[in-house]
């Protein structure tokens, strides 16, 4: 019966030796504040450190050492107070009521590292670290936002996510989960003079003078609902005539709690839900969460699932980035391209559509491997969307990249180095723009993706037109590695025969009781994954996008943080746009290529 | 009442439903051509090919809630839209349409015309500032900058052609150019006035003053119903106006082999009009300030050079 239920099958990854040689030489040659290794998180080196040496420790590594983390990946918090698997022994993780997560990232060491800090109920403080890394500003209030841990010293510590006088902290365990947990809401008038008043721009908040000695500002309230802004996303500028002076993005208006959301659906259940995290990206948001899982769970994905998955992966990167390239065209004033662009996902969604039933969100990969094989017929739609598309590339080319006005709109716009991007935490094709190619199906291969054969494209302007450019190059190589898949596609079985593949396989469930066994609490209350934590990042449509996952040996998330790329790429819109026109702040944030449901989640 | 009387009242009305009734047309017109270069249907749901679809966007139109927010200056906002559309049909009484058709002969016509449509902008200027509204505001601001700009150029590139013709009347222009069109020796006349034509109906890629990407809908952001529908239909105008007048001007009006003279007017101002689409489809926009920069640096001195060397051709040939 022991195979019902699994264990932790710690597998292999092939990065935990470079861990653990940077955690010897953080040992032996760096003497450093006493620190804690826990050791059993595979993915990354985690430590864990006194909340005073905090600070320390994290500009030793970022200036002092050589080949520093260069970027705060993520920072997020658990609350553990109901938390049951902590480790035994000596693998106990030091008592802690809530964590803060820091994680970092080293291009040249290609490493990611966790930092985590204990943090007590009745001392829920942290040394702010927003003057290490800039980027740590919106993260620290996302904190604070979701779980009340106050950062002294922090620039402007206002919520973030939630509404200004939304009362509690969401990710707290105590705080409901389901509208139907309170009591029934109401609007009197009073609130809602209040929640208006909550919305109010006060400039002063914000640091900002009314007017300077030759004129008086104009505070422009461009969205939450402006055609430009890709969604529900506001940006307060300050503004001299058409020039923007100053301006500070507002988020929050699209957040529906798909990290709460986590911790009460079943591990299956949750899938659909990342679907619509990017809802751009389709089954790519599928990937780092059940990749995640399949490192907890110790399942090995067939070669035909695997393939099948890059395949799938690639297909949405297209068609993410024809809806970039489409809008983008659009946001400087081109009216045309979006709609030839849209024909051509359109194609691209009938093949979706072929193989996995949905379009936008097809909710299709699963704990173990995708939910069906090909269809038959598959490689002929693929082959012949493969032989259309590089004609309407061409055409695009011409009309939008060599287009002479669109250069002059976006050249040399919304500049930043990479050095910039390190600081602000920009991934994906915004840092592949400003000359580094760094690209994490290269430099960290998941899903089989060192077995195909691309480039990673890469322009060193760092403006809105070399953004642009990587993702059109970018749609070149991901029909190249479309069609190694359509060539090379493995025979196999399309889903794991581990017992937590969710669904189970059924073919042997008639036939031996224990399979029958698994297939029926699979199905009913769904699969029981090892207790553990684990982290896959992936490059996504957008950047890196990563699934932080700590199960507590149950049927749901005990506590799950996404880390999407487009959340730190809005919070730089003020370093990209100051002393532009408004004219330029649409290209840039056309350029930027988010979607809000990515920032807020 | 005499029978010239008729026929002068027939023109002024003939002249004034033909126009605004293809304005209307054109609102559907624009949808079908733009869908056909995009690759997808347009408007084919109402009538044949959609053809009635202009009574139901005007039906809409009326029943449209005419909204009028409590902060704007409310006669200005509401007198606004009337300008544009006003001027616009009054501009039409000077084109010449064919031998016989046409509303008056003024001796000044020209500048008349020009006249009118630098008092259209008013509209623009106006409505934008009685709306009250920051978008409003940035799109007329936009507007009054780029009318000062190119309207400099667009009276300059004329010149030419008045200088070729002797005269501001534009029936006597269209007649000058019965042995050959204007747009031969004028070339770059033409062109400068087609750029400045774009600009004055504020079309794409000069369409900045309401920029939907930038400025939500710009300088008519709060209007809606009837007076919306009137800046709509304004716009129109201000395209068949000035397709009108580069076929009056340049493309030797309604002079051409076989056809009679009013089928050779319409149909050189039809194909303008669609030039004016097809740019629409195919033109990014540009800057403000990049828009500003190209009529003073660029625009302003090749009209100057542009009389320059006409003036000097003339006067050598004389």
């Amino acid at each position: 019966m022991s195979g019902v239920i699994a264990k932790t099958i710690h597998t292999e990854t092939p990065y935990r030796k470079s861990a653990e040689s940077f955690i010897q030489e953080l040992n032996t040659e760096y003497k450093l504040h006493s620190f804690w290794w826990q050791s059993h998180c595979d993915d990354m080196p985690t430590l864990w450190i006194e909340k005073h040496a905090l600070i320390p420790l994290l500009l030793f590594l970022k200036r002092d050492i050589p080949q520093p983390f260069e970027m705060l990946y993520d920072l997020s918090a658990i609350d553990e107070r109901l938390r049951v698997n902590r480790g035994d022994g000596t693998e106990k993780q030091p008592s802690s009521d809530f964590t803060l997560v820091y994680q970092l990232l080293s291009f040249t060491r290609n490493l990611f590292i966790r930092i985590k800090v204990a943090l007590a109920e009745n001392d829920l403080s942290a040394p702010t670290i927003t003057k290490v890394w800039e980027n740590a500003n919106w993260y620290e209030r996302e904190v604070w936002d979701l779980f009340g841990i106050d950062f002294p010293g922090h620039p402007h510590l206002q919520r973030i996510m939630m509404p200004l006088t939304w009362k509690g902290h969401p990710l707290r365990k105590d705080h409901h989960a389901r509208a139907t947990e309170v009591d029934p809401f109401s609007l009197s008038e009073e609130k809602e003079r209040k929640e208006q008043e909550a919305l109010l721009f006060r400039p002063e908040d914000w640091g900002m003078a009314r007017a300077n000695k030759d004129s008086e500002f104009m505070f422009l309230n461009l969205g939450p609902n402006h055609p430009s802004v890709h969604g529900v996303f506001r940006v307060a500028l300050q503004l001299d005539g058409e020039q923007v002076v100053d301006a500070v993005p507002d988020i929050g208006y699209h957040h529906r709690g798909a990290e709460k959301m986590a911790e009460r659906q079943a591990w299956h259940t949750y899938v659909p839900y990342t679907d619509r995290i990017d809802y751009l990206g389709g089954v790519m948001n599928n990937l780092p969460y059940v990749m995640a899982l399949e490192q907890l769970a110790g399942i090995k994905v067939p070669e035909r699932a695997q393939m099948i998955r890059v395949m799938m992966c690639e297909f949405f990167r297209i068609s993410s980035h024809l809806v970039f390239f489409g809008t983008f065209a659009q946001d400087v004033g081109q009216m045309s391209p979006v709609f030839y662009m849209f024909i051509d996902r359109e194609k691209l969604f009938g093949i979706v559509e072929a193989i996995t039933g949905g379009r936008m969100h097809p909710a299709w990969f699963r704990i173990g491997g995708v939910a069906q094989d090909l269809p038959q017929g598959w490689d002929k739609m693929v082959r012949e969307f493969l032989d259309y598309m590089p004609a309407r590339l061409a055409d695009y080319d011409g009309m939008v990249i060599k287009n002479k006005l669109l250069q002059r709109r976006t050249r040399g716009i919304g500049v930043y180095d990479t050095a910039e991007a390190f600081e602000w935490g920009v991934t994906g094709p915004g840092l592949r723009a400003t000359g580094l190619d760094w690209d994490l199906r290269k430099k960290r291969p998941y899903c089989g993706y060192d077995q195909f054969e691309f480039e990673i494209p890469s322009y060193d302007g760092g403006d809105c037109f070399d953004r642009c450019r990587v993702r059109v190059d970018e749609i070149w190589q991901s029909l190249r590695i479309i069609r190694q898949c359509l060539e090379n596609m493995p025979p196999g079985p399309y889903k794991s025969d581990h017992p937590l593949t969710t669904p189970p396989r059924k073919g042997r469930t008639m036939e031996d009781i224990e399979t029958l066994i698994q297939h029926f609490v699979n199905n009913s209350w769904g699969p029981v994954i090892p207790a553990g934590e684990v982290c896959y990042p992936i490059e996504a449509t957008k950047g890196l996008n990563s699934y932080q996952i700590i199960s507590d040996g149950g049927t749901s998330s005990y506590r799950t943080r996404i880390r999407t790329p487009s959340f730190p790429h809005l919070q730089m819109i003020p370093l990209m746009t100051n002393g532009l026109l408004i004219a330029d702040l649409i290209a840039i944030i056309a350029s930027i290529d988010f979607v809000m449901a990515d920032v807020d989640r | 009442m005499s029978a010239s009387v008729w026929i002068i009242l027939l023109n002024v009305f003939g002249v004034l439903i033909v126009t605004v009734v293809l304005a209307a047309i054109l609102t559907w017109g624009e949808r079908r051509l733009l869908g056909f270069w995009q690759d997808r249907p347009g408007p084919n749901r109402v009538g044949k090919f959609g053809t009635l679809q202009v009574f139901a966007d005007m039906i809409k139109l009326f029943f449209k809630e005419d909204f009028t927010p409590k902060f704007a200056d409310i006669p200005v906002f509401i007198l606004a839209p009337t300008v544009v559309m006003a001027t616009m049909l009054i501009a039409f009484a000077v084109v010449p349409i064919s031998p016989n058709i046409g509303v008056t002969d003024l001796n000044i016509g020209l500048l008349f015309v020009l006249a009118m449509s630098s008092i259209a902008v008013y509209s623009v200027i106006l409505g934008g500032y009685a709306s009250n509204n920051k978008y409003a505001l940035l799109g007329s601001l936009r507007a009054a900058a780029q009318t000062v700009s190119y309207e400099v150029f667009m009276g300059l590139s004329l010149m030419g052609v008045v200088m070729l013709s002797g005269s501001f009347n534009l029936r006597e222009i269209v007649n000058a150019q019965a042995e050959g069109w204007f747009i031969v020796p004028q070339f770059l006349g033409f062109f400068i006035f087609f750029i400045a034509g774009i600009a004055e109906s504020r079309r794409t890629p000069f369409d900045l003053p309401e920029a939907e990407h930038e400025l939500t809908a710009g300088f008519h952001t709060e209007y809606s119903g009837m007076k919306f529908g009137m800046f709509f239909v304004g716009e129109y105008l201000a395209v068949i106006l000035i397709s009108a007048l580069i076929t009056t001007l340049f493309l030797g009006g309604w002079h051409g082999p076989i056809l009679p003279p009013f089928i050779w007017f319409c149909l050189k101002t039809a194909l303008l009009i669609c030039l004016f689409i097809l740019l629409r489809a195919a033109i990014p926009r540009p800057r403000y300030d990049q828009l500003m920069k190209f009529g003073w640096k660029v625009m302003l001195p090749l009209a100057l050079l542009n009389l320059l060397a006409t003036a000097g051709i003339l006067l050598w040939t004389a």
